[in-house]
């Protein structure tokens, strides 16, 4: 009898387990653990809770910016930083124009979207012609373009002196302040600030809000007639064709809305961490979006909003909480970058080596 | 019909003609001496050609470019940092470091297959994404294990504070003692017979394997993994072989590699490793499914000659020594990203294709049957 119970309640966790994932549910549990030792470190816990509010507002864009991909079957974006060129050409431009403030911002995102829609179309289109193969390419296509906007960055004729190289006046500056430009213009907007109670508590209301608006217009646009046309050729593209879609129109249509949604990402998160990074920057900011998405329950081939959110927050949580509390109470030096690394990455590989149903 | 061939020749070896032209061009805005320049070319050539040999046999294998040869790098330098502990110098720190790196090697080679096995047709993005997860374990291990777990007793390579590993580990008493070995200079170019060598046993090595019956099991699977195991072949087994020898070799050649420098970054030395790696074989003509030998040396001759004169030319050309910098690195992953759109188009023309020739002898076959 117990012995069955037993056996019923392993079924049982081990249904919840599926369901939820394990990996997700073990990150999920250590961060807890992390939310519970903060106080014994000597942590401010508000402090904390700020700081993850103010990663997950930088970052939510970038995330969501995975899902128009995933849903058209393109697989995870590794290619982002094609969006984030187009994002920083639109906040160079903008900055170029003498512009400052929340003008300054919505100009950026103004003049990122023509190169969103450029670049985002020659990337879907050569994509289309490598269905099956699309995440590989897919990063190098961003490795390649990073390097080629490196010398671009040096050769484009920029003229502003507080962006340009202030030795010789040619080439932008490899990173430099927004403070004059667009930091904070969403953060600051109905920004709720505790300290003046003694709390430590400070939630960037404007940046939430925005994230909120391109997630519900995402939620939205994915219960139009597009938008279902493109998750069924994501699900199933044989039934996709069958019933008429364009197959390489919804996916050239995923990867622009996906690239643009990268662009206004960066855009996001320069305006919270107030810094603006050209050159090799970029990089390496597609994994941290992949990884987190696939923290928050996504697979290759099924992403929702719920998953950016949980993700987001997850794995910002992990990154601003281990510092913290690792150092202070193991006290052996900064082990959460190589925390961070292991979990992240460790997560992107069990995505890929999980048997999806209908993968192809 | 001669012309024809020309054609035929330009379109299949245009990769190695651009890259000709390319570092022709950089040669000659670049304004190194011809000496200068051999001498480099020939050290580089002793220093990379064992670690792109180890593409090799996965790519016979039909598992694609090795992104996780890195796995390799990263045992060979674990065992380098082990020697060097021990103060073990020259040629027998090299070949114990070597003996050292088997195990570790076959263990993550292991590993990587079995991943890769769990993963059939993303073989190089899981390749590639568990180099970074293996890199933080490999920090975990020279950071926090060393020392504690893994006795490291020397000063000059434990960090101050009492465990972990130095960010640079010093090798100037193993430097280039394989290279210095039986060097031969000719007209002020030093070759180094020894590590020449060794690299030509690997290339015999890979020339008889081929002919083995596990060689040709390995060609087999590349071709047609269905096929293969129809015939009999254990399609995991041979897969999770080929790449457990890769690991091995690659961590032979991190070895040759950083005995040629004389020190490496601790926690950094593998991590563009891999990348250069392939590219250097790419541009010598390989594609995703088909490499050989002579890829690699042809390859390794244009990409460093490329690498060693492109930020000089960079800066006679624009005054920016940035320039050229960014160029070799755009150069070399735009490389790979045109082999792998190449690989990936042609994988779906012909799957596309098949399907074309079946769905027309089912139509053939139905019009047999009306009119029968």
């Amino acid at each position: 009898m117990s012995k069955s119970q037993e056996r019923l309640g392993q079924t049982r966790f081990g249904q919840l387990a599926s369901a939820y994932g394990l990996p997700r549910l073990i990150i999920t549990a250590f961060l807890i653990l992390l939310f519970i030792l903060a106080p014994f470190s000597g942590a401010d816990f508000a402090t904390q809770i700020s700081n993850v509010i103010a990663r997950f507002s930088w970052n939510a864009v970038l995330v969501l910016a995975m899902v128009p991909m995933v849903h058209s079957g393109c697989g995870l974006n590794f290619g982002l930083q094609l969006g984030i060129l187009a994002g920083l050409l639109g906040s160079t431009l903008s900055i170029e124009l003498g512009l400052s403030g929340g003008a300054c911002f919505f100009m950026a995102i103004l003049i990122a979207t023509p190169f969103a829609i450029l670049f985002g179309g020659g990337y879907g289109l050569l994509l289309n012609r490598i269905k099956g193969g699309e995440m590989m390419v897919a990063t190098y296509v961003g490795f390649s373009s990073v390097s080629f906007m490196c010398m671009m960055w040096l050769f484009l004729p920029y003229s502003n002196p507080t962006i340009v190289m202030a030795y010789t006046g040619v080439g932008l500056k490899q990173t430099f302040s927004l403070e004059n430009f667009y930091a904070n213009v969403l953060a600051d907007f109905l920004k709720i600030d505790l300290s003046s109670f003694g709390i430590n508590l400070i939630i960037p209301t404007g940046s939430i809000l925005f994230f909120a608006l391109l997630a519900f217009l995402m939620w939205a646009f994915l219960h139009t007639k597009t938008g279902t046309a493109m998750t069924a050729v994501g699900s199933n593209p044989t039934f996709a064709r069958a019933s008429g879609i364009n197959i390489d129109r919804s996916r050239t249509l995923s990867v622009i809305l996906s690239t643009w949604l990268g662009a206004v990402g960066i855009l996001v998160y320069q305006q919270g961490f107030g810094f603006l990074q050209a050159y090799n920057a970029p990089l390496n900011m597609a994994l941290p979006a992949v990884s987190a998405i696939l923290i928050g329950g996504a697979s290759v081939n099924k992403a929702s909003i719920s998953n950016v959110i949980i993700g987001t927050f997850l794995f910002q949580g992990l990154v601003t909480m281990t510092p913290t509390v690792m150092n202070s109470m193991l006290n052996v030096g900064d082990m959460s970058e190589v925390i961070r690394v292991i979990v992240s990455q460790g997560m992107i590989l069990y995505a890929l080596t999980r048997k999806t149903e209908g993968s192809k | 019909m001669k012309k024809n061939h020309v054609v035929e020749f330009l379109r299949n070896n245009m990769v190695p003609i651009m890259f000709i032209i390319i570092c022709a061009i950089c040669i000659y805005l670049s304004g190194f001496s011809w000496s200068y320049l051999l001498n480099q070319v020939v050290t580089r050539m002793g220093r990379n050609i064992f670690l792109i040999l180890s593409l090799l046999i996965p790519i016979m294998a039909g598992m694609g470019l090795n992104f996780g040869m890195t796995l390799g790098a990263m045992a060979g330098e674990i065992a380098l940092i082990l020697v060097a502990d021990w103060q073990i110098w020259g040629i027998p720190g090299v070949v114990l470091a070597m003996l050292l790196s088997i195990p570790l090697s076959v263990l993550l080679g292991l590993m990587c297959g079995k991943l890769m096995n769990m993963a059939k047709g993303r073989e190089m993005i899981t390749g590639y994404i568990l180099n970074y997860f293996m890199g933080g374990l490999y920090l975990l291990v020279v950071l926090y294990m060393m020392g504690p777990i893994i006795p490291i007793k020397h000063t000059s390579i434990r960090l101050p504070r009492g465990f972990g590993v130095r960010t640079t580990t010093d090798l100037s008493n193993m430097r280039q003692c394989l290279d210095n070995q039986w060097a031969l200079t000719i007209g002020g170019v030093k070759i180094p017979l020894l590590t020449f060598a060794i690299i030509g046993l690997l290339c015999l090595f890979i020339v008889w394997f081929r002919k083995t019956k596990l060689g040709q099991d390995m060609r087999a699977v590349g071709q047609d993994m269905e096929v293969a195991r129809d015939a009999g072949i254990k399609v995991e087994r041979t897969r999770i072989i080929s790449i457990i020898m890769s690991t091995v070799f690659a961590g032979f050649g991190m070895i040759i590699y950083l005995q040629n420098i004389g020190n490496f970054p601790t926690y950094t030395a593998h991590t563009q490793i891999g990348m250069f790696c392939i590219a250097a074989l790419l541009v010598g003509g390989a594609s995703v499914e088909k490499a050989s030998i002579g890829n690699v040396f042809l390859g390794v001759i244009l990409f460093h000659t490329m690498f060693i004169v492109a930020p000089k030319a960079g800066q006679n050309l624009t005054a920016s020594p940035q320039i050229g910098e960014y160029f070799r690195v755009f150069v070399s992953y735009g490389i790979i990203t045109i082999a792998l759109v190449m690989y990936e188009a042609k994988k779906r023309r012909t799957r596309s294709g098949a399907g074309a020739l079946l769905a027309q002898a089912q139509q053939a076959e139905k019009k047999g049957g009306e009119t029968a």
